[in-house]
């Protein structure tokens, strides 16, 4: 493992404790108001406050857990679902291999983020469990479509030959044969629809479609951007959930990184 | 041919699911929103209007939902989308025909913008590995980790708040008239500025990162080799053999990272209050104006498709393999 990919897992680790212990170690609760009205970070408020008073480092503790918990949920469901549809198809073959890859590919060309957008505002309660399964339902195309390239590879080997020529049943050479060569790549389907999940709820809670009742760093920014943050010069109010999203990203773009140059000796570091 | 023939009708059948989907989905989601929205306007809607509105969301209960499909079909072929709670009483489809040219001016630009300046600055990462063009990796792989909402926010606290240097907002300069004069082109532009850039730089790590991969895989074959002992220039080599072969993926991939940008795009102009597609979709969550939500989905989709139908056409020029099989 590289240093690239130690950084990954690290800054992983930190947000999974945050998300973890973070209501318990918030110095404030995230909504309780106070008299500090939008002052910039102070010993007593480490990320400022808002026009309302409430302790930004507070909601940015509390908020890690709404999004880990969406990019893990998400992270399953679409993943059992890229592995469902695309490893049947790659393994199938034929007219269910058609039929299942053009609905990964409807899936894939359609823009997400607006039919999410018109779902989620059509909810009567779009609360974080919900968003996680209405965003998992769209992500798992992608991760179909690379895994089914990779089955049809694996489809013809010698030893899936060999499994099928002593009578196996085919759910049994998919689940035994098949699915443990596929593990790198999975993984890194993973990681990528987490990324993905994080990067949509996030976005829909800044454009205020989510409901605002429980706290994501999202919400933290659609707060700052209805209250003319930037007009008063409050960069306090959005850089550190902002920052966290990208650090968050980061680490999950390393990890995969780590996963692809296992998978794919030719990327890895030339030493000099 | 046959491989333009076979991506149109793939995309015939994506536009056919976009638009069942937007048919059924008021009729599967619980709620009747449009309902409490024509309530509330009262006596306001005309007839027409009241009628087109029950075909698209489903309202009639009396009609099967057969029948409800065709007269769907029959609006949608109209090109009547409804009235707009939002900006009422104007049709939806002007509210649309009026954004969508700044939507694709914007989007549009950028995004071939983003995708040859990515790939190019791939290209060369991918041939010089080890250099330090591969120290840019992890700085633009951050950059496209950051939200584009984000950026455009960061942006404008520097750019409009801290340094007053470029507007913050809108399309153009108040109290200009759009018109083809070079003070309002000028004003369009400066207003680009800003929300072009966020765009370009939350969008361009991403081509950059698949070039130089398949850049650093294609190197090392054979052909490559064989070029380099023929003693064919580098520049040949990097372009002609390498490059060419290398950027297949990334044009594929184009047209299925497409709708990822575009959603990007949209919250850009949210952000920025640009006259284009996202900031009326913006509006219209907040209105929960429903035929406008979904007039801007359809819209975005079809746009999607036919750039799609562009890329397979670049597709096909490079790649001979695609019109041998035809």
């Amino acid at each position: 493992m590289n240093f690239k990919t130690r950084l990954g897992l690290g800054i992983l680790a930190f947000f999974t404790l945050i998300a973890v212990v973070g209501s318990w170690i918030a110095p404030y609760g995230p909504s309780a108001m106070s008299d500090d009205l939008l002052s910039p970070p102070s010993g007593a408020h480490w990320f400022g406050t808002t026009t309302t008073g409430q302790d930004i480092f507070s909601q940015v503790l509390v908020g890690t857990r709404g999004v880990m918990v969406v990019g893990l949920v998400c992270g399953v469901l679409a993943t059992f679902l890229s592995i469902l549809v695309g490893v049947t198809a790659g393994f199938l073959g034929g007219a269910a291999d058609e039929a299942l890859s053009m609905l990964s590919n409807v899936f894939l060309v359609i823009p997400a983020l607006p039919l999410i957008i018109i779902v989620a505002s059509m909810l009567p309660s779009a609360d974080t469990v919900l968003i996680a399964a209405v965003i998992s339902l769209t992500a798992w195309a992608w991760g179909a479509r690379v895994l089914r390239a990779q089955t049809m590879s694996l489809r013809r080997r010698d030893f899936v030959e060999a499994a099928r020529a002593s009578g196996e049943r085919t759910w049994r050479i998919i689940v035994f044969e098949v699915l443990p060569n596929l593990v790198a790549v999975i993984a890194s389907g993973f990681v990528g629809t987490v990324i993905f999940a994080v990067m949509l709820q996030i976005t829909l809670s800044f454009v205020g479609v989510v409901s605002l009742s429980t706290w994501n760093w999202g919400t933290i920014l659609f707060w700052a951007q209805s209250n003319q943050a930037l007009g008063q010069g409050a960069w306090w109010w959005f850089v550190p959930a902002g920052l966290c999203i990208a650090l968050l990203g980061t680490a999950l773009a390393l990890i995969n990184f780590g996963i692809d140059e296992y998978a794919n000796p030719r990327l890895r570091k030339v030493r000099a | 041919m046959t491989f333009l023939l076979r991506r149109a009708a793939f995309y015939l059948v994506t536009l056919w699911a976009a638009i069942t989907a937007n048919f059924l989905l008021p009729r599967l989601l619980p709620g009747d929103p449009v309902q409490a929205m024509i309530t509330k306007l009262g006596g306001r809607l005309n007839s027409d209007a009241m009628a087109s509105l029950y075909i698209l969301f489903g309202l009639d209960e009396k009609k099967s939902i057969w029948a409800q499909y065709v007269d769907y079909w029959g609006a949608l072929l109209r090109g009547d989308l409804g009235l707009s709670f939002t900006f009422f009483p104007t049709p939806v489809a002007d509210v649309l025909s009026q954004s969508l040219p700044w939507t694709l001016g914007l989007v549009g630009v950028t995004t071939v913008i983003a995708f040859l300046l990515g790939t190019l600055m791939g290209v060369y990462a991918g041939w010089k590995r080890g250099s330090w063009m591969d120290s840019l990796i992890p700085v633009t792989t951050f950059l496209s980790s950051i939200p584009y909402f984000w950026l455009g926010l960061i942006a404008i606290s520097v750019f409009s708040v801290t340094f007053p240097l470029l507007p913050a907002s809108g399309g153009y300069a108040a109290g200009l008239v759009p018109e083809w004069s070079g003070e309002f082109i000028g004003s369009v532009l400066e207003h680009a500025v800003l929300p072009g850039v966020t765009i370009v730089v939350s969008s361009v790590a991403g081509w950059i990162l698949g070039m130089r991969n398949m850049m650093v895989t294609v190197t090392a074959e054979d052909y490559v080799l064989v070029a380099r002992a023929k003693g064919l220039s580098q520049r040949r080599i990097m372009f002609a053999y390498a490059a060419r072969n290398a950027v297949l993926p990334s044009i594929s991939g184009f047209a299925l990272s497409l709708g990822f940008i575009v959603g990007g795009a949209l919250l850009v102009e949210m952000v920025f209050s640009y006259p284009g597609l996202g900031y009326v979709l913006f509006q219209g969550i907040g209105a929960k104006d429903y035929p406008l939500m979904q007039g801007v989905f359809l819209v975005i989709t079809l746009a999607v498709l036919v750039a799609n139908l562009l890329a397979d056409v670049g597709y096909l020029l490079l790649d001979p393999r695609t019109r041998r099989e035809g």
